[in-house]
């Protein structure tokens, strides 16, 4: 019994001992504030910084290749921190966020046929551009979903489309790159009207194929007291830095495909819009 | 009993409604669809524009490539545009629209030329000849028939393939052919061999179809080239027998090399009959490639026939020809079963490839999801390239292209056998699809 202890204590001895020295002798140098850093960072390895991870990126920005605000999942909490242990000042970025630009779901934009396949929509994508007949629309197979990292993107199961919740979205724009529809966006967290839309074809195909797209009719362009809506390729677009969401456009929309993104509290409608409204034909 | 070596594979129903049926002409239609691109390799351009008046079996488009094969008009008529519309592959591919006029020739004018004269001829005159014709594999794969006519000084060639398995259920239209043109299908296999240089030539025909079998044997004793012999090949119902590497593999038990590897590497030239027989007409005829069979086939048509069809006929207009049941079609398939793509409107031109028009009702179409692997490895027994395709679906699911090219994925032929068996009714090779396309976009990225 002691002879046991004995040995398997010794050897425990000596490894400890081995390590011990090897840690001292072999310590790798790190720089300390690489390690105040990533303390300071969300810790959740979303990568949606382009890093492989919280640390990767600590160190990227130590030596000046990532900007200090490049936490997307951090926001501006984050880079605040980060600026104050580095003792600069951080330019902030505007929140940006993904939006859905298609509202054609289910009985909405018309089939071209049942799809059976598997649940992604590059798979989907493959097979003649998709099931929907509208080339621009979402498949809402919900590739997106899955490489959303902090699940910010669900079904929506009432329209076979997918939603975005705006409080969750980090901006990241991973989704965008799987979209093989290029049918998701990111907007300034702030911009509360949109066109909710991006065919690009012409209004009589548009409306024979949808019932929710943009007939590039330009009547939102011709409504709107702010000039904020431009027209191209039979599609309109709004500046949100321009447009002051007295939501014309949005009452005047043959087809409502113009919509609000955020929650608009009603005050925001100022009463000369209001008479904007009601004096146009 | 006929003959296989290779391992693997199934034996679906046969379907072959239509074997009885000869092959009927369909009639001029009133305007054709021609894509400029029906082949493997660069996209033809126009030498043509909208307003054109053009003779049927003129050249009017014609690919900038040596892999390429030109596109002729099927009919005369006038070019009425040049727009991009819906191809079988599922895109938009900029077509030539032709609007049929009224003076049609109904046969090939040009008398043939005598076989013995043709044999006399350069080679290389004669396969310059099959690459005008704008030739390619009619088998589906459609790859130009004249690259494969010329293998590189590096991989000598001895042994011509035909390939007349035809093992896709439903299809017959090379089988109708085999038995209404076997001394044309000798003769194009002459010029074949002539064109090659090589003495050997086998016909593999599957063992459901004696009657091609017994017509192609008696045609094989009557051969005018010196030194060159043609056998007769039974071979075992089984699909995939028609695969050129199983083919191969089969009759002369030559294994051809994992990808790039090709026939040529083991010293063989597989041609389709069809292809044969489009060889044979454009060196005997002058008659390029405007015209091929087509089997309209399957529950969802009320006369299924074997048509002899312009190229850039509308489907629509074959399906109504064979009296099909718009309203209960559940599915519409180009080519056979198994490989064909299913199209979601019959508003499409036949090309070249198009070897089959194959309806389903709506009561034969499996409308119910897939479910997961329960790794049973049925796929695995089947699987004739022997690859593991559950794994491949598994890594599919996850997007793992690049694990799943260690599994094989480039080796994949496609030929859906591992789907065929599936319990979960998985759908591996739509899957497979998948991962070589997310595979090229990483390519594409770098």
């Amino acid at each position: 019994m002691l002879e046991a202890i004995l040995v398997v204590g010794g050897i425990g001895l000596v490894s400890s001992l081995g390590l011990g020295v090897a840690s001292q002798k072999f310590a790798v140098e790190t720089d300390p504030k690489i390690d105040e850093l990533e303390r300071a960072l969300p810790g959740a390895n979303c990568g949606a910084c382009g890093y492989v991870g919280c640390r990767a990126f600590a160190e990227a920005v130590i030596s000046e290749e990532a900007p200090p605000s490049g936490c997307l999942a951090g926001g501006e909490s984050v880079a605040t921190a980060i600026a104050h242990l580095l003792g600069i000042d951080v330019e902030l970025r505007e929140k940006v966020v993904a939006q859905l630009v298609c509202l054609g779901g289910e009985g909405v934009a018309q089939a071209k046929y049942k799809y059976l396949g598997i649940g992604d929509c590059q798979a989907g994508y493959l097979l003649a551009g998709g099931d929907k007949s509208c080339r621009f629309g979402c498949l809402g197979l919900g590739s997106c979903i899955r490489v959303c990292p902090v699940d910010a993107i669900s079904n929506d199961l009432s329209s076979g489309l997918v939603q975005i919740d705006r409080e969750l979205c980090i901006g990241c724009g991973k989704c965008l790159a799987v979209c093989p529809k290029s049918v998701l966006e990111l907007v300034p967290a702030s911009q509360q009207v949109k066109v909710l839309c991006h065919s690009q074809d012409k209004g009589p195909i548009v409306r024979k194929l949808c019932r929710a797209g943009c007939l590039g009719c330009g009547l939102c362009k011709k409504v709107c007291p702010e000039k904020a809506i431009t027209l191209e390729k039979f599609l309109a677009a709004i500046d949100p830095n321009i447009c002051n969401v007295c939501g014309t456009c949005v009452k005047k929309c043959p087809t409502k495909c113009i919509g609000y993104i955020s929650d608009v509290p009603p005050e925001l409608t100022s009463p000369e819009c209001q008479s904007n409204i009601s004096a146009s034909p | 009993m006929g003959t296989t070596y290779f391992i693997g594979g199934i034996h679906p129903p046969e379907n072959k409604i239509t074997a009885g049926c000869p092959i009927e002409t369909f009639p001029v239609p009133a305007k054709v669809l021609l894509p400029l691109s029906q082949h493997i390799g660069a996209p033809c351009e126009a030498l043509v524009k909208a307003g054109d008046m053009v003779e049927v079996g003129q050249k009017i488009a014609q690919g900038r490539g040596y892999v390429s094969a030109p596109v002729h008009a099927s009919v005369s008529g006038q070019v009425k545009s040049i727009e991009p519309y819906l191809h079988p592959i599922g895109r938009q591919v900029s077509s030539i629209v032709i609007e049929t006029d009224t003076n049609q020739p109904q046969e090939w004018a040009n008398s043939a030329i005598p076989l013995l004269k043709l044999l006399s001829k350069d080679t290389a005159a004669l396969r310059d000849q099959v690459q005008d014709a704008g030739i390619v594999g009619l088998g589906g794969a459609t790859f130009p028939t004249h690259v494969k006519l010329n293998p590189p000084v590096a991989k000598p060639v001895d042994t011509l393939l035909i390939n007349g398995a035809e093992c896709e259920p439903y299809l017959t239209a090379d089988h109708r052919m085999m038995m209404e043109h076997p001394q044309e299908l000798v003769s194009g296999i002459q010029l074949l061999a002539h064109i090659l240089g090589i003495s050997q030539a086998y016909i593999g025909i599957e063992e459901n179809k004696p009657d091609a079998i017994a017509a192609l044997r008696e045609a094989a004793t009557k051969i005018e080239a010196k030194g060159l012999t043609i056998n007769v090949v039974k071979l075992r119902v089984r699909y995939p027998q028609g695969s050129e590497k199983h083919l191969i593999q089969t009759i002369l038990d030559r294994q051809v090399p994992p990808p790039p590897g090709l026939p040529m590497d083991v010293g063989v030239v597989v041609q389709n009959v069809g292809t044969v027989y489009a060889v044979y007409e454009a060196l005997s005829l002058g008659k390029p490639l405007i015209e091929r069979t087509v089997t309209v086939t399957g529950s969802g048509v009320r006369q299924p026939k074997n048509l002899k069809v312009r190229l850039g006929t509308q489907v629509s207009e074959l399906l109504d020809f064979c009296d099909w049941d718009s309203e209960g079609a559940g599915k519409i398939i180009l080519g056979g079963p198994m490989m064909g793509m299913a199209q979601y409107t019959p508003q499409l031109p036949v090309i070249k490839g198009t070897s089959g028009v194959l309806v389903q009702t709506r009561a034969e179409v499996n409308t119910a999801g897939y479910r997961d692997c329960v790794r049973c490895g049925k796929c695995v027994e089947v699987c004739p390239m022997f690859l593991m395709p559950q794994t491949l679906s598994i890594y599919a699911e996850r997007g793992m292209f690049k694990e799943a090219e260690e599994y094989g994925l480039t080796d994949c032929i496609l030929c859906g056998c591992c789907s065929y068996v599936c319990p979960a009714k998985r759908p591996i090779v739509q899957m497979v699809g998948l991962l070589r396309s997310l595979k090229a976009a990483a390519k594409a990225k770098g």
